[in-house]
């Protein structure tokens, strides 16, 4: 059971990270990968708002191992900074690796934040 | 530029990638969504079989991160310089099953966790650590396979762009 709902939310989470890079890439003309940024924010914040809640093994492995797992990526996160310091814009690859992680970890707390008051 | 994408998943920059939803909708959602779920359940499988508890390091999503970082370089050297792959190749492969396979959210996840398991220098060393190993995953996986693939790589470049243009020039 865990295995088909890891499929379901895997199933979910990877088109939507491709659907959501297109749209926000289609909005901005700009080499900063967005796109990839805003997934990892909302999968963090997401996954954050799971570990704090009292969330059952069938909730996790559909919503935080399945869905957020294939919505997240670090190959990607990891491929765009390479192509970035590659194509001379060292200032964007540590910007990305940074402003990726700070922002992925304020996500993850906020979500933590807001199960904990939503929960007493 | 040099004409190869930037973004991995999917870089409107690139006439064929631009069309590729239009063409092939559901073709390319099943693809990335098959291989979503390949990729996640290779994770779930390797996190099971090396469990970690709260506040350890979590070498089951340490090596899953860096190890799909190193595919996505040798993926993408492979399909942007090398070969003109199918067109599901990289949703299949590239977005879907490393997309899925590799996680962000649960790196993020784990580092708050360490933290708040009373285990900070743990966390940030976890932190860095994944950084730091899969950056030189990635460049290792792009040289080694530009390496190993020099001698088709040249002539395959020029065809790719030629059939690019070709197709760019009919939207």
């Amino acid at each position: 059971m865990t295995i088909v709902l890891i499929v379901l939310g895997a199933a979910l989470g990877a088109p939507l990270r491709y659907l959501t890079d297109r749209a926000v890439q289609a909005r901005h003309d700009s080499v900063f990968p967005w796109g990839t940024f805003t997934v990892n924010i909302a999968g963090s914040f997401t996954l954050g708002l799971l570990a704090a809640l009292p969330a059952d093994g069938g909730v996790m492995a559909f919503a935080g191992t399945g869905f957020c797992g294939a919505l997240s990526t670090y190959s990607t996160f990891g491929y765009e900074t390479l192509r970035l310091a590659e194509e001379r814009m060292r200032f964007y690859a540590v910007v990305n690796a940074g402003a990726g992680i700070v922002a992925g970890l304020g996500a993850a707390y906020c979500g933590m934040a807001i199960a904990q008051a939503a929960t007493g | 530029m040099t004409g190869r994408p930037v973004d991995p998943d999917v870089d409107l920059h690139v006439p064929r990638q631009r069309s590729e939803l239009r063409e092939a909708p559901w073709g390319v959602l099943a693809a990335i969504a098959a291989g979503g779920a390949l990729g996640a359940l290779a994770r779930y499988g390797l996190g099971s079989a090396f469990p970690h508890r709260a506040g350890e390091f979590p070498w089951s999503v340490f090596w899953v991160n860096v190890s799909g970082c190193l595919l996505i370089g040798v993926l993408m050297v492979l399909i942007t310089e090398t070969w003109r792959a199918h067109r599901l190749v990289r949703p299949f492969l590239g977005v879907g099953v490393l997309g899925g396979f590799t996680t962000f959210s649960t790196y993020v996840v784990d580092v708050q966790q360490m933290v708040d398991h009373g285990a900070p220098l743990v966390g940030l060393a976890y932190l860095g650590g994944t950084l730091a190993a899969a950056l030189a995953a990635v460049y290792a996986g792009v040289r080694a396979t530009r390496l190993l693939a020099r001698p088709r790589r040249r002539e395959a470049a020029a065809r790719i762009r030629c059939a690019e243009r070709s197709e760019a020039g009919g939207e």
